[in-house]
């Protein structure tokens, strides 16, 4: 992705004077196409979509049109569809409504989950544990960052309401057997809901596949912008909702929908899917090269999740006696956006939860690089990665800490 | 423009740090911006440094000056290096000057090393002092030009090594022009108050709060003492008092009383009159030679008991072992334990000890 230097206001660009952005884990530019089709429903189709009159209806339409859209892609129904402001919302009414409507029916306040999901399930999860009389039990991952389903179905109890496993892991890239736990979820009659945020545009969304109860998605993951996001909720689900008011939503998220946010989400997570398996095909091709050329360049990196079933644009590693924030700060300098893990966790310097449930040790945790893809990423960026990145590592090496 | 080398300046968001960052811009260095985080608490009640509100700033700042910029987490190294120091030397009974450690080991220490391996040739910050290189390629390091915000004292311990990978963009200016070239070049800082000393030490600088939080095992209540060895009443624990202090004692005697001394062995404060204070002479230890030579001694010179004391012309004998005697020409009151003792000749800093 092309930046100025002015634009962009911080950096210096790669040699060639340009910006290499491999962080699409963290976000994406949103594609002009998306921008496009939101860009009526600022000022020129405003009305709110609950009024009766012309503007309203044009906003309605919209807001229905956006939600067939969505409900096409994930194989539901458009009513099963609600639309969020992220996915750490989605993520949170899925949980706490889900399992708060469980509770309240008697149903218990048990909830299982995994060792590498975000903090927006892990401490929704956590707090509900502290403060609202719920218990969880958390099945491990193996050092690929992938649960055994069967470790669900052991942790199954009789007051257990709710299953939650992230569908693809943000930090490692590892893809989750989310099917098979959708099948032992569905033998007992157990809800499941999974964080698909960074699932959202690379795999299969069709919630009957995958036998999901409930699935959060995150806009500006695949080109919509921040600030948009959605939740599916299958029918006879009861939801408490955590946002009271109108009866937005099918009364389950009141507040004025948001639409021309709604009308881009909908619009990129279609793009997507269209793009998806030229796209896929495209990303694992350089991905592979990335993982393979930082191996070779650096031989002691050590890739951290799974090596195949892992997200087509997601790379990560370890790297011994490197500090990420400093291998970051390199990186920048020389014109590369990279992370070490989790952006929400940005300037901590404690290694990752999930790289330690890996049982990666927390020293070499401390050293994580993530370098996640997308559609502005071309073989010469990778290759210019690969000419930067080992002399940083090397020079990182000078830097003892005190 | 010529490109005069890559520096790293450490950014507080305060107008000083930014006018430096300012100032080498022009002068046509490649500038890297780096704000320290070194306090856990970062909120704006917690302490004074790292808030939200000097992030904000020292980002927007960078941004004016399109200029990279990086958040360095330095809390464990502060913790460690700085307020244990902090904390264990008033629990021994002397007064710390916790700057003078964070410039020496964290500030032109750790961040130093970490500007070079960034490619660095240089790491300034928003202090004011001066740097001069002699004919013989000595570095010396000099008062700053504005004599009222003079910084030298706290930077007395640099070496040659770190002097000449340091740079003082303030060190020529006068604070009023600092706030005009804030102003004229339309910095959003322009406004802000400069970074204060203690910055980890919550919003009202009450550091026997933050003692009695953060290190309450350091907290033992003892005797409060005349000279005599008359029992006057109870202390708070000795970390809650400096000698020189005069107010929160507590007793009631005819004349004005001072702490005149802490002593760590009997667990006791000492209290005396005005005249029980003064000393002329104070030996001061760990003493660092700018120059890194002990130069010859016994040596005239001024000497500086605390930041922000004035200078008093004295005779330095530097001693074995790091230790020197310095002989005032006139008593002083404020000879503190734990203090530093910084010498000068005119505006170059010779070096410094900590008082014994």
């Amino acid at each position: 992705m092309e930046m100025g230097a002015g634009a962009s206001g911080i950096s210096r660009g790669t040699s060639a004077g340009r910006v290499i952005y491999l962080d699409h884990s963290a976000s994406t530019p949103v594609d002009v196409r998306v921008l496009e089709a939101m860009m009526p429903f600022f000022a020129e189709h405003y009305g709110n979509p609950s009024g009766i009159h012309c503007q309203a209806r044009a906003s309605a339409l919209a807001l229905d049109q956006a939600r067939m859209e969505v409900a096409e892609v994930l194989g539901c129904k458009p009513k099963e569809i609600i639309f969020t402001s992220c996915g750490t919302e989605s993520d949170n009414l899925a949980i706490r409504g889900a399992a708060f409507a469980a509770a309240q029916v008697g149903k218990g306040r048990h909830i299982i989950t995994s060792a590498c999901e975000h903090h927006a399930v892990s401490h929704t999860i956590a707090q509900m544990c502290e403060y609202f009389g719920f218990q969880q039990t958390t099945v491990p991952v193996d050092h690929w960052g992938m649960i055994d389903p069967a470790d669900v179905k052991r942790a199954i109890r009789p007051d257990t309401v709710l299953i939650s496993i992230i569908y693809a892991s943000n930090e490692v890239g590892t893809i989750q057997p989310l099917a098979e736990v959708g099948e032992i979820a569905r033998e007992y009659g157990i809800l499941l809901h999974t964080d698909a945020v960074q699932a959202g545009g690379y795999l299969d969304l069709n919630v009957d596949r995958l036998q999901v109860d409930l699935l959060s998605l995150s806009g500006h993951k695949f080109y919509a912008p921040k600030g948009s996001g959605m939740l599916f909720v299958r029918e006879g689900v009861a939801l408490l909702p955590q946002q009271t008011g109108g009866g937005h939503e099918g009364g389950r998220r009141a507040g004025t929908e948001n639409v021309p946010y709604i009308v881009g989400l909908a619009k990129a997570l279609k793009l997507a899917q269209e793009m998806r398996a030229t796209e896929n095909e495209r990303l694992a091709q350089l991905r592979d090269r990335l993982i393979q050329g930082v191996q070779t360049a650096i031989p002691n990196a050590q890739l951290t999740g799974h090596p195949d079933r892992r997200l087509p644009h997601h790379t990560s590693f370890v790297i011994p006696g490197v500090k990420a924030n400093a291998l970051l700060m390199h990186l920048d300098l020389a014109g590369i956006c990279a992370a070490s893990g989790s952006a929400c966790n940005t300037g901590a310097s404690e290694p990752s939860d999930i790289l330690l449930a890996m049982g990666i040790p927390p020293q070499l945790a401390l050293g994580a690089l993530r370098l996640t893809l997308g559609r502005s990423t071309t073989a010469e960026d990778i290759d210019t990665v690969l000419a930067v990145l080992p002399a940083i590592v090397d020079r990182l090496g000078a830097l003892r800490p005190a | 423009m010529a490109n005069r080398g890559i520096v790293v300046v450490a950014m507080s968001g305060g107008v000083d740090s930014s006018v430096a960052a300012t100032l080498l811009v022009e002068q046509g260095y490649t500038v890297i911006g780096v704000m320290l985080r070194l306090w856990a608490v970062c909120s704006s009640e917690g302490n004074r440094c790292c808030t939200p509100d000097s992030l904000a700033a020292a980002r927007q700042v960078a941004a004016q000056l399109n200029i990279p910029f990086y958040v360095l987490d330095y809390r464990e190294a502060f913790r460690h290096i700085v307020v244990d120091y902090f904390v264990s030397t008033y629990a021994a009974g002397r007064t710390p000057n916790p700057c003078i450690i964070c410039n020496e080991r964290v500030r032109f220490g750790l961040l130093l090393n970490e500007a070079l391996v960034l490619g660095a040739q240089y790491l300034a910050t928003g202090h004011y002092a001066r740097i001069h290189r002699t004919e013989t390629g000595e570095y010396r390091l000099m008062r700053g030009k504005d004599l009222t915000k003079d910084q030298s004292y706290v930077l007395h311990r640099l070496n040659q090594w770190q002097l000449q990978h340091v740079l003082f963009p303030l060190g020529d200016w006068l604070k009023s022009d600092v706030r005009r070239i804030a102003l004229q070049r339309g910095l959003v800082v322009h406004n802000r108050a400069e970074s204060q000393d203690l910055c980890f030490v919550g919003e009202n600088g009450d550091y026997r709060a933050f003692i009695a939080q953060y290190a309450p095992q350091l907290v033992h209540p003892g005797p409060l003492l005349d000279t005599g060895g008359t029992l006057l009443g109870q202390h708070q624990g000795l970390a809650f008092y400096t000698v020189g202090q005069r107010k929160g004692l507590g007793v009631t005697r005819a004349q004005r009383t001072y702490v005149v001394r802490l002593d760590t062995v009997r667990n006791a404060v000492i209290v005396g009159n005005a005249e029980e204070l003064g000393r002329d002479e104070l030996f001061a230890r760990a003493v660092h030679y700018i120059s890194g030579q002990v130069p010859a001694s016994p040596l005239r010179v001024t000497a500086r008991i605390r930041y922000k004391s004035p200078d008093v012309p004295a005779t330095l004998t530097c001693l074995e072992g790091n230790r020197a005697h310095i002989k005032f020409d006139r008593p002083l009151r404020d000879i503190t334990p734990g203090q530093a003792v910084v010498f000068y000749q005119g505006d170059v800093v010779l070096g410094g000890g900590f008082i014994e």
